[in-house]
């Protein structure tokens, strides 16, 4: 290529090793990007894709030696003076990271910080700058751009300061924009508005990008050319197309079949199996609660749902549907202010104290983040073996015994029973997290998006055992996740939350055809699928008739954002529930009919 | 394999960290071996001359009795550092206790022991301790306790704060959800991921301590004659301050290379290049 924007030639970037040795993390990487032409560097965490990002703005993290050569238009990596890449850094290269809230200083208006590189770079005079975003606020598709500037950052959403956050990497004209996983953070539905954004006004602008993901799916939509690393070597590098269509790389190969987990066993789907753990019209919320018996702040109203022996049942929403709360009222972490948790019949206090070791014991949670879930002081056999005491009474060398038949059994080698959580990988703790649940034997796991944080390629082999174990054990599972492709491939029951009301449940399979509550619908369509035409280049949802509206608790909660809304009866009366043919039960004014269209 | 680990982590400290660690230690040897290695007895009277200068018999000189001065350093060093860790240690201890408690404990009782602690820790220390020598005299054992009890409310601020930040950790709700009693969640699952932040602020309270006593003393309200601490070693020798006496300057230096000492070390490894 010889228009090449961006060249990179033989980079290598070297830190030190736990051991004190060199260790390169980045090993020969070599890439040209084309003038208006986005490329993808896509890996699993560890790829290194981070630190070649950074490293084209002449920045390696604490202690990283960069080598090699790296051009970005006439800026070199050893170039002096402007004509280094760090002189460029905030002008001519610009970043978009992943996590806008953190990254915004909550404390100044959002528009002077989005004009900020301008002003340093003296590249506008303030007021041609705040034109200039105002423009790009338009181009972003952000709500009010003339005043939404002038909002402090935790006035916005989480997808509006990522969309923000690229116009201030847009401000000074940049000639290369680096994305930083800038939507991994986001809910599904969000990440579908901001890569509209993105898209639109990448092209708009003429930019150069590189974009950096974990998502094929996402790469699918925004770059021309893919880069796919694995432990900081390439593997694979072509255009967007033939890696999508003809992966040659065994690698690319196992990242595509991870993006759409099939969970490989034939879940034991008994059609109507006895119920073991029954949740009955649940409100739960937090802050103080007042004389009617409503929190401060309430968070799920009337849940209900059950959870057969041995049966998956998903919870699916996004951020803020109270997926979560459920999951913790029923572990008795917070009481309920009003509804009922029964295990075999039997009504659960409402907190711990409350409940026996025993009902402790049948009902185990897991969360998320093992990272926070075990605790750093205590190796791993001391963390197994204190459930095996507490709930068993075992000690000694039967609980040694123990300790290696669950790490037998979530596939680790017993020799990690003396090592500390911090020394093992993202997958090995998640399995570690999943074994202390197993430990104390229980009927039912709570799983708290266990497969949220991890890679795509661990996620699909976490599942895999979560499968496992349930045909093995006999184990019931609360899945509670915001991705449906995961809860599909586990569940055999799916209850969707929106804003903490159940707005649809049914069969997984009634989750594969319409008719879906339109909030379903929505999660569901904004699932990007691995091809590059999928991203529509208009917003499917400026559509919403009653967009301006506010929330009210007394009628349906998805009103606001709801494109099949009906004047008159959906802004005036709450909807009614409708069970479908197919079995699922919908929570809307729209018949059958109309919603299977 | 533990020792080698350390070698290696003092290794690793920053040149200040290492300054800071040589003062430290050299503290802490004399303390330890300080009175056997002493030339002579701390309370005879050796020397002819008062406020005499450096000699090769008397290396830092005479005090304003002729004793030597060397050895009285060497044996007021070991009071001020030993009264100072057993203080230290009761602080941390009644703190760190504390602040557990109020962690894992009801609302009501965090409430209580917070604003317990604001009470006390607005009450000057050097004023406490002034009321208290006098209303119940001088002895080690209350000037311990007084002096201990000053520092609980700083520590039991920073315990508070953070265990109050680890009890919203998933390892602790995942305990909580297990059953696990008040105790074990304190003891087991928070206590041991508080102890590096924990260490920073001992080795500060130590320092404090280590000045208050010495403050006390030089007031006189601290240890009494013939028993002297570095404080009451500058108090005793105060009027040969006009003339630059290595004895006053001698137990000065001893308190300031201490506590600079200390802070370097801190300051070192609490930066995270020991890890």
């Amino acid at each position: 290529m010889a228009d090449a924007h961006v060249e990179v030639r033989d980079l290598c970037v070297t830190v030190r090793g736990p051991d004190g040795a060199p260790l390169r993390i980045v090993d020969d990487i070599s890439f040209d990007v084309a003038r208006g032409q986005m490329l993808a560097l896509i890996g699993e965490s560890g790829s290194g894709k981070t630190t070649i990002a950074l490293s084209l703005m002449g920045h390696g993290r604490g202690g990283a030696a960069i080598s090699g050569d790296i051009r970005v238009g006439d800026a070199t990596l050893d170039g002096v003076g402007a004509r280094s890449l760090a002189a460029q850094r905030g002008h001519r290269i610009t970043y978009v990271a992943q996590s806008a809230a953190a990254a915004f200083n909550p404390s100044r208006r959002v528009i002077d910080q989005v004009i900020e590189p301008a002003l340093i770079h003296r590249t506008a005079s303030p007021a041609t700058a705040r034109q200039r975003a105002v423009e790009l606020f338009r181009a972003l598709a952000l709500p009010n751009p003339e005043t939404i500037g002038s909002r402090y950052p935790h006035e916005l959403s989480g997808g509006q300061l990522q969309r923000l956050m690229a116009a201030m990497a847009l401000i000074t004209k940049p000639d290369l924009v680096i994305f930083d996983e800038p939507t991994t953070a986001l809910d599904v539905t969000t990440q579908v508005e901001v890569l509209q954004a993105f898209r639109r006004v990448v092209r708009e602008q003429g930019a150069t990008g590189v974009y950096v993901s974990h998502d094929l799916a996402v790469v699918a939509q925004m770059a021309d050319h893919i880069l796919v690393l694995n432990r900081g070597r390439v593997r694979e590098q072509n255009d967007v197309r033939t890696i999508l269509e003809a992966p040659t790389d065994d690698y690319t190969k196992t990242l595509m079949a991870a993006a759409h987990p099939v969970v490989a066993v034939a879940a034991p789907a008994a059609r109507a199996p006895e119920p073991l753990l029954a949740i009955h019209g649940i409100f739960a919320g937090y802050g103080p609660v007042d004389k009617a018996g409503r929190p401060a702040n309430p968070v799920l109203s009337d849940v209900s749902l059950t959870i057969g022996r041995g049966a998956a049942v998903g919870v699916i929403g996004e951020s803020g549907s109270g997926k979560s709360t459920v999951a913790r009222v029923v572990a008795g972490l917070l009481a309920p202010t009003a509804g009922q948790v029964t295990l075999d019949g039997e009504a659960l206090a409402q907190t711990v104290s409350g409940r026996t070791r025993e009902q402790l014991r049948r009902v185990q949670i897991v969360f998320q983040n093992a990272d926070v879930a075990l605790n750093p002081a205590h190796n791993v056999g001391d963390i197994l073996g204190r459930v095996l005491r507490f709930y068993h009474g075992v000690s000694g060398a039967e609980a040694g015994r123990r300790v290696a038949q669950l790490l037998d059994l979530i596939r680790l080698p017993a020799g990690v029973a003396d090592r500390r959580c911090g020394e093992l990988s993202g997958g090995q703790k998640q399995r570690v997290n999943l074994a202390r649940a197993l430990a104390a034997e229980p009927d039912v796991i709570l799983c708290d998006e266990v497969t949220s944080a991890l890679d795509t390629v661990v996620r699909g082999a976490i599942l895999d055992l979560l499968a496992d174990l349930r045909r093995e054990l006999g184990l019931a599972y609360l899945f509670i996740s915001h991705d449906i492709a995961t809860v599909k491939a586990l569940c055999d029951d799916i209850v969707v939350l929106y804003k903490g009301t159940r707005v649809e449940s049914g069969r997984c399979e009634s989750y594969s055809t319409a008719p879906f509550h339109p909030y379903t619908d929505l999660l569901i369509s904004s699932v990007p699928e691995m091809r590059t035409d999928w991203l529509a280049d208009e917003s499917f949802r400026n559509s919403a008739p009653f967009a301006g509206m506010n929330e009210q608790p007394a009628l349906c909660r998805f009103l606001p954002r709801c494109p099949v809304a009906i004047s008159g009866r959906c802004d005036t009366i709450a909807p009614p529930l409708q069970s479908m043919a197919a079995g699922n039960i919908i929570l809307c004014h729209r018949t059958e009919e109309e919603l299977a269209r | 394999m533990k020792r080698r680990s350390l070698l290696r982590r003092a290794g690793a400290l920053p040149l200040s960290g290492k300054i800071g660690l040589a003062l430290v230690g050299f503290w802490i040897l004399a303390a330890i071996l300080g009175p056997l290695v002493a030339p002579y007895p701390p309370g005879a009277f050796v020397s002819e001359e008062v406020f005499a200068g450096s000699t090769s018999q008397f290396w830092f000189g005479s005090d304003f009795l002729g004793r030597d001065v060397l050895s009285r350093l060497l044996v007021g060093a070991r009071l001020t550092m030993g009264l100072s860790a057993i203080a230290v240690a009761i602080a941390v201890a009644l703190g760190t206790g504390l602040a557990l408690t109020a962690a894992v404990g009801p609302r009501w009782l965090d409430e209580l022991l917070s604003r317990a602690m604001d009470t006390l820790i607005s009450i000057p220390s050097k004023i406490f301790a002034l009321v208290l020598v006098a209303a119940f005299g001088s002895s080690v054992l209350l000037l311990t306790l007084i002096v201990a009890i000053t520092y609980v409310p700083g520590n039991f601020r920073i315990a508070r704060s953070l265990a109050v930040g680890l009890a919203r950790l998933d390892y602790v709700e995942v305990a909580r959800a297990r059953g696990e009693g008040r105790i074990h969640i304190a003891l087991v699952e928070m206590l041991p991921n508080m102890i590096r932040p924990l260490c920073a602020d001992i080795g500060l309270r130590f320092v404090f301590i280590v000045l208050l006593l010495s403050g006390l003393s030089f007031l006189g309200l601290g240890l009494q004659p013939p028993e002297a601490d570095l404080g009451a070693l500058v108090r005793e020798n105060v009027s040969g301050l006009a003339e630059g006496a290595l004895a006053i300057m001698a137990p000065a230096v001893a308190i300031a290379s201490l506590t600079v000492g200390v802070n370097l070390l801190i300051d070192a490894a609490t930066q995270g290049n020991v890890k």
